[in-house]
């Protein structure tokens, strides 16, 4: 029977399936990974309290997360320093985020679980995030004001919430200063600088010309010691106050109000509670500046960055990547030639990322942008304006590297159109010129956005180019802002992807900032799956209507 | 009323004339500017393909040599020079004569600036000369009471009304008083020199053959703010008959002295209070001389050219035992005359030779090239070659003087160096390296492109080993055996895996697979293992169940069916990790793996490359082998199964065989995707350029590397090239892999169409 069933062919039909099964459990397990990953990093999670005995025997307590757990053998035990003499047995170890760095030195700590000794959930408990330092986790023992106790127990939660909200305003308006008006201020006076100096280069600068720039700036610097005066004041305000908590092991700590973000207790959480907070977290993530060397916080910049070159993109990719394939298409001779370029404009589409930074950085950067530098920007010199790496030669990058998805994809919408939509036009008297914009373009539209979607898709995940001809880990101003002319091509600017590969595999604290990176990760990858999924839609769409048409 | 009505129809056809012209003029315009506006696209395109070459072709190009200027002697005839240089901006030389003047002159016209007559005391003679270290641009004159004179030429920059004016000096380093070598009072007859900051050595061969070493340390005393020099002196033994080069290396340890007939010894001064004799070697092949005997930039090897025009390098090479040994390393040949000057760059391991007749050769000593040979109508006598080496003053047996601009950018690259073994400075052997920068000014950069090629294809292989199998297998039951409903669901969903940015790969790699793998490494290799037979078993239970529950899952379903099972065994295989770790290598894979097996170990290996990439190239080609196979016509298949065929006859004789064509250009789809990842490699492999197959250890791939080294690497520069050159071998690479599986594609489809 089983030399049978052998022969039949069956068995190896079930491996190929098996393949398929393989494979679509890797996709999905993946996206289920980062999803599961990515979306628990902002859920409160209680703050366990344990007493344990260390390696060296001690007893010792500690707050923390639970963050993971493994199995071990006793021999990698027994080579981390436990003293531990039974053989060929496993112990399951616990990650716990102990927080407090600048007490302890470590924000993670592994645990083995059987020599915890007590556990607790404790209601008390609270954890602090900090613009500092990571989170802070303790019992919240009393608020100061100056120094001074003003509230104690249980009046410490309601007073250290009223305070804290007062803080926040302060610290908000503080930023604001900080960044948007000082920032417009620098800005001001970095072009009166530039300005001043193409005066002299041109020999222009007359003692009227200069005394005009003198009196802005003079203008400038009021207003800069305005704010100065201002900020002081901000400052010495937002330092009143401090609480005062104990860590698990009995040490006191102040912690000034100023540079606390959020406090909250985990274990005294309501099922709602814990919801508005995860909520709030979300927004936080995705509308935020990032905190701790992008390691807390959000990632708003870099969002902000990624669409922003992808419209800069788009813009230019599509009007090119649309007249190229027409040409191809409408009017070049259908011959030797067109399929070779045909030919090689498929393979550019698989031409390696990097390779098309690499003449990104030489062409764009330092040949065109140099060239631009000289010509046009020379009062800027030494330090260049656009022949350095910025979010224009980042786009126009990944045009050329995109150009040939719009292309096949245009070329693609434009072959499905019947002949004799064409032909009836022409027949009736329509210009080549008017068939094509009346009658075939409107038709290929579709096409052309699935092109588009699909070069945008490609363009959002794409990060080896970038690294050469743009992006930077922390970009201190936004490409678009307040100061005139608004768009600020020249400046760098932070992206999804890099964001990924800077924080994962640059950062100071991979332990701490792992979860971040899963939920930027999930932000990309929902991003682009929605893109490819539309372009998709459109397509089968597309198709559906041409088949009704040649009917 | 009718006369109205003409004036009408005449205006309008006025109009519609004019209309009918615009509308001409419209379509010509589109004509002409789709046309252009296309053509410039594609040229666009292909512009990165010569953008490119543009870049690296300076790599290959020969010097070239421009004269600047031909003049006598500055300062006249009467004395005999001792040594030409020039200065870092090539705007002014320097000769030093026998009789102790250092003349400054303008460096293109020869016109005197400055004549400084060096302290020699009254009452001795100058009885020799030598030159430091040309980076010092210390020079020494020995005197006939064994006494030494210790100066430096040097430059100053200032820039008065903008414009930049270099004013040269003589300093005495060391004091202005000769520095007492010999206490005998005998006379120096030959000298050389190094010295650093702190510490000066002398090497001083006397007229009566001994040759005496002499250490001047510095020492400051806080409280009167006076230098004084600490001195130590002793002889060396050298037992030779006569003594014609001595050699001290900046480190002021290794001292060399050579005879004419080419016996070189080499000694080690590190104790500075004797001379520990390594070795004696022949250094000149038989019936020939030494004629010159100098050292390359950095003073790790040495140059000994010969009578017969060749110039070899020699350098001290520990083999296997740690024995030291001079060994000779590589050969030039300028012509057959003997040499008589060798200039050696300072910032790069290249020289330029001159020999009797004329000749001056430009070299360079990694690459193996000789980048320029040009003819000078009197033997030359002294070479001077400026810091940056891109000006050589020459000086002829007829006292005159030629200026000549070098262009010479990339000297170290050549097909050898990019490509073949070669063998560094302090290597026991040749090999493939690739180290493109270090913090030492004397470094010998390694720019072999090889490790980086070899890394590309080991995380390509590993990653195709992963993905084809899968990705082929998945394609036959998708095109072929499973139910349309469900292909409809499934080719979507493994072709959005194709946009998943690799970055998340990488990061996921990097990780978390990376320690995952670690930990279950019994797991894995178990799970490849036990998956194939677990669903070979699961089919025979299926197979044998009774029908009525058999049939209610419709054939073509199998893959969904067999979801649960694949994920049942891997989550035994991986639980069982940890016991079978126990059971077989005493609880600790890895480090049984680095103990008993002699395996090293990374946690960012192959392995976990191959899995990130493999999962990377599945898409790719899944979608290319799924379209090949589901469009082989249907009334082949149906032919043969009429004929008999069980369907998977079907499929591996008819249907795999017409699609195969289609299958293999997927596979070089996938693999040019492979080689040209960068994302995944970068932050999956430790990036260790190591030329070594194994599966636990990583590799540096040419995406990577460049995407490493790119932005730190100074623009025009030789490792700025380079890094062009990897990206287009890379370009060049994929562009055949993606050519010539279209090519095959498309005739696939002709042939199809014809079936």
């Amino acid at each position: 029977m089983i030399k049978d069933w052998i022969k039949s062919g069956n068995p190896w039909i079930w491996l190929t399936a098996s393949a398929v099964s393989v494979s679509l459990i890797l996709v999905f397990g993946l996206l289920l990974l980062i999803a599961t990953r990515g979306l628990a990093h902002f859920w409160p999670k209680d703050l366990l309290a344990i007493t344990y005995l260390d390696r060296a025997g001690e007893t010792r307590n500690f707050i923390g997360e639970i963050h993971g757990s493994e199995i071990v053998s006793a021999e990698r035990l027994r080579d981390s320093g436990f003293d531990i003499n039974v053989d060929n047995t496993l112990y399951e170890r616990l990650l716990l985020k102990i927080g407090n760095r600048d007490l302890g030195g470590q924000d993670f700590k592994w645990v083995v679980r059987s020599r915890i000794q007590q556990q607790s959930l404790p209601a008390a408990v609270f954890a602090a995030e900090r613009r500092e330092w990571g989170n802070f986790y303790g019992y919240l023992v009393a608020v100061k004001q100056e120094g001074e106790i003003v509230a104690q127990g249980e009046h410490a939660v309601s007073a250290l919430e009223e305070r804290l909200g007062r803080a926040q305003e302060l610290y908000e308006q503080i930023r604001d200063i900080e960044k948007d008006e000082i920032g417009a201020i620098n800005y001001g006076m970095e072009r009166l600088r530039l300005k001043q100096r193409k005066m002299e280069l041109d020999k222009n600068d007359s003692p009227e010309n200069l005394q005009s720039i003198e009196q802005e700036r003079s203008e400038y610097r009021q207003q800069y010691d305005a704010l100065q005066n201002q900020l002081i004041k901000l400052y010495k305000d937002i330092e009143r106050d401090a609480i005062v908590a104990k860590t698990a092991d009995g040490q006191e700590v102040d912690l000034p109000l100023a540079k606390i973000v959020r406090v909250y207790y985990p274990n005294a959480m309501s099922l709602f509670g814990k919801v508005l907070f995860y909520l709030e977290k979300i927004l936080e993530f995705v509308s935020d500046e990032p905190r701790e060397a992008n390691t807390e916080g959000g990632v708003f910049p870099a969002i902000f960055g990624t669409v922003m070159m992808v419209m800069i993109m788009s813009v230019m990719v599509t009007p090119f990547g649309v007249v190229a394939a027409v040409y191809l298409r409408e009017y070049a001779k259908q011959g030797i030639l067109t399929r070779t370029i045909r030919i090689a404009v498929n393979n550019l589409a698989g031409v390696p990322s990097i390779v098309y930074g690499v003449f990104g950085l030489g062409f764009f950067v330092y040949f065109l942008g140099g060239n631009i530098d000289q010509l046009f920007f020379p009062e800027s010199a030494p330090s260049p304006m656009f022949g350095t790496p910025g979010i224009l030669w980042s786009s126009l990058t990944l045009a050329i590297l995109t150009v040939p998805v719009v292309i096949v994809a245009t070329e693609e919408g434009l072959s499905r159109i019947p002949k004799a939509i064409r032909e009836g036009s022409l027949a009736l008297g329509a210009t080549k010129a008017e068939t094509l914009w009346r009658t075939v373009l409107p038709m290929a539209s579709p096409a052309v956005m699935t092109g588009l979607i699909l070069a945008i898709a490609r363009a959002a995940g794409e990060v080896a180019p970038l690294m050469l001809v743009g992006v930077v880990k922390l970009a201190p101003s936004l490409p678009m802002d307040a100061n005139a002319p608004f768009l600020h091509l020249d400046r760098k600017f932070m992206h999804l992807g890099f964001h990924i590969y800077d924080v994962g595999f640059q950062s100071p604290n991979v332990e701490a900032a792992r979860p971040l990176v899963y939920a930027t990760a999930l932000l990309l990858v929902l991003v682009i799956v929605v893109l490819n999924l539309t372009a998709i839609a459109i397509r089968n769409h597309l198709r559906e209507k041409y088949r009704s048409l040649e009917q | 009323m009718p006369t109205e009505n003409t004036s009408l129809l005449e205006h309008r056809k006025e109009a519609l004339a004019r209309r009918r012209k615009w509308r001409t003029f419209i379509d010509i315009t589109a004509n002409y500017g789709v046309g252009f506006g296309g053509v410039s696209v594609i040229i666009a395109i292909v512009l990165i393909f010569f953008y490119l070459l543009y870049v690296v072709l300076p790599l290959f190009a020969n010097a070239s040599i421009q004269v600047m200027g031909e003049y006598s002697a500055p300062g006249g005839s009467d004395y005999s020079s001792e040594l030409i240089a020039l200065e870092e901006q090539n705007e002014i030389g320097v000769r030093f004569t026998h009789g102790g003047h250092a003349i400054f002159f303008n460096a293109g016209t020869g016109n005197i600036i400055e004549d400084v007559t060096l302290a020699i005391p009254p009452g001795t003679a100058i009885t020799s000369f030598t030159q430091g270290n040309p980076v010092t641009r210390l020079v020494a004159y020995g005197l006939s009471n064994g006494r030494v004179i210790v100066a430096r030429h040097q430059y100053q920059l200032s820039y008065p009304s903008d414009q930049r004016v270099i004013t040269p000096r003589i300093e005495y380093p060391f004091g202005e008083e000769a520095l007492l070598i010999d206490e005998k009072g005998r006379a120096i007859s030959q000298l050389e020199l190094r010295a650093t900051g702190e510490a000066l050595s002398v090497v001083a061969l006397l007229e009566d053959a001994e040759v005496l070493i002499a250490h001047y340390d510095r020492q400051e005393s806080l409280l009167e703010e006076e230098v004084s020099l600490q001195r130590t002196v002793f002889t060396v033994d050298h037992g030779m008959d006569f003594v014609e080069y001595l050699l001290l290396d900046k480190e002021q340890r290794n001292l060399y002295l050579a005879d004419r007939s080419g016996a070189v010894r080499h000694y080690d001064l590190s104790d500075r209070e004797s001379a520990v004799l390594l070795g004696t070697t022949s250094v000149i092949e038989q019936g020939a001389q030494i004629s010159c005997f100098a050292f390359l930039g950095g003073e790790l090897s040495l140059l000994v050219g010969d009578t017969r025009g060749r110039i070899s390098q020699w350098f001290t090479s520990q083999d296997a035992l740690g024995n030291k040994k001079l060994v000779r390393v590589r050969q030039f040949q300028l012509d057959n005359y003997p040499i008589i000057a060798i200039a050696r760059e300072e910032r790069r391991k290249g020289f330029v030779a001159a020999d009797d007749k004329g000749n001056v050769g430009i070299f360079h000593s990694t690459a193996e090239r000789r980048l320029l040979v040009e003819q000078t109508p009197q033997p030359v006598k002294f070479l001077g070659l400026s810091p940056r080496a891109n000006a050589l003053l020459i000086e002829d047996k007829a006292g005159s003087y030629r200026f000549w601009k070098i262009h010479n950018e990339h000297p170290e690259i050549s097909w050898s160096s990019l490509w073949g073994k070669v063998w560094y400075e302090s290597y026991g052997e040749s090999r493939y390296i690739w180290q493109s920068s270090s913090a030492s000014n004397d470094f010998e950069p390694k720019l072999s492109l090889t490790p980086l090629v070899f890394g590309t294809f080991k995380g390509a292989f590993y990653a195709m080993l992963f993905a084809v199998p899968l990705a082929i297998m998945g394609a036959i039951y998708t095109a072929y055996f499973m139910a349309p409903r469900m292909r409809r669901m499934v080719k979507p969903s493994i072709e959005t895996m194709e946009a998943l940015p690799t970055v998340i790969l990488g990061f996921l790699a990097g990780l978390w697979l990376a320690p995952f793998v670690e930990d279950h490494l019994p797991g894995i290799f178990s799970l490849l293992l036990v998956l194939p037979v677990g669903v070979l078993i699961a089919a025979y239970c299926w197979h044998a169940l009774p029908g009525r529950i058999k049939h209610r899952i419709p054939d073509g379903w199998t893959a969904a069916l067999l979801v649960p099972v694949v994920l049942l065994i891997s989550w035994i295989s991986l639980s069982l990790s940890q016991p079978l770790e126990l059971w077989l290598f005493d609880g600790n894979m890895r480090s049984w793996l680095t103990n008993e097996m002699g395996v090293s170990f990374d946690q960012r290996n192959a392995l976990v490359v191959g899995f990130a990439m493999g999962f990377a190239v599945i898409p790719n080609i899944f979608s290319i082998a799924e379209d090949a196979i589901f469009s082989v016509p249907k009334h082949l298949t149906i032919g043969s199964l009429a004929l008999g065929a069980t369907p998977w006859q079907t499929m591996m004789r008819v249907v795999l065989l017409t699609a195969s064509p289609g299958i293999f250009s997927a596979i070089m789809i996938g693999l040019g995707r492979a080689v040209g990842e960068t994302m995944i490699v970068l932050m999956a492999t430790g990036n260790t350029p190591v030329m070594d197959m194994s599966i636990f250890q990583g590799m540096r791939t040419l995406a990577a590397n460049t995407a490493v080294e790119m932005p730190e690497s100074e623009v025009d520069s030789t490792h700025y090239r380079v890094l062009f050159l990897a990206a287009l071998v890379l370009f060049m690479m994929t562009f055949l892999f993606n050519t010539l599986a279209e090519l095959i594609r498309q005739r696939l489809r002709v042939k199809y169409s014809s079936l």
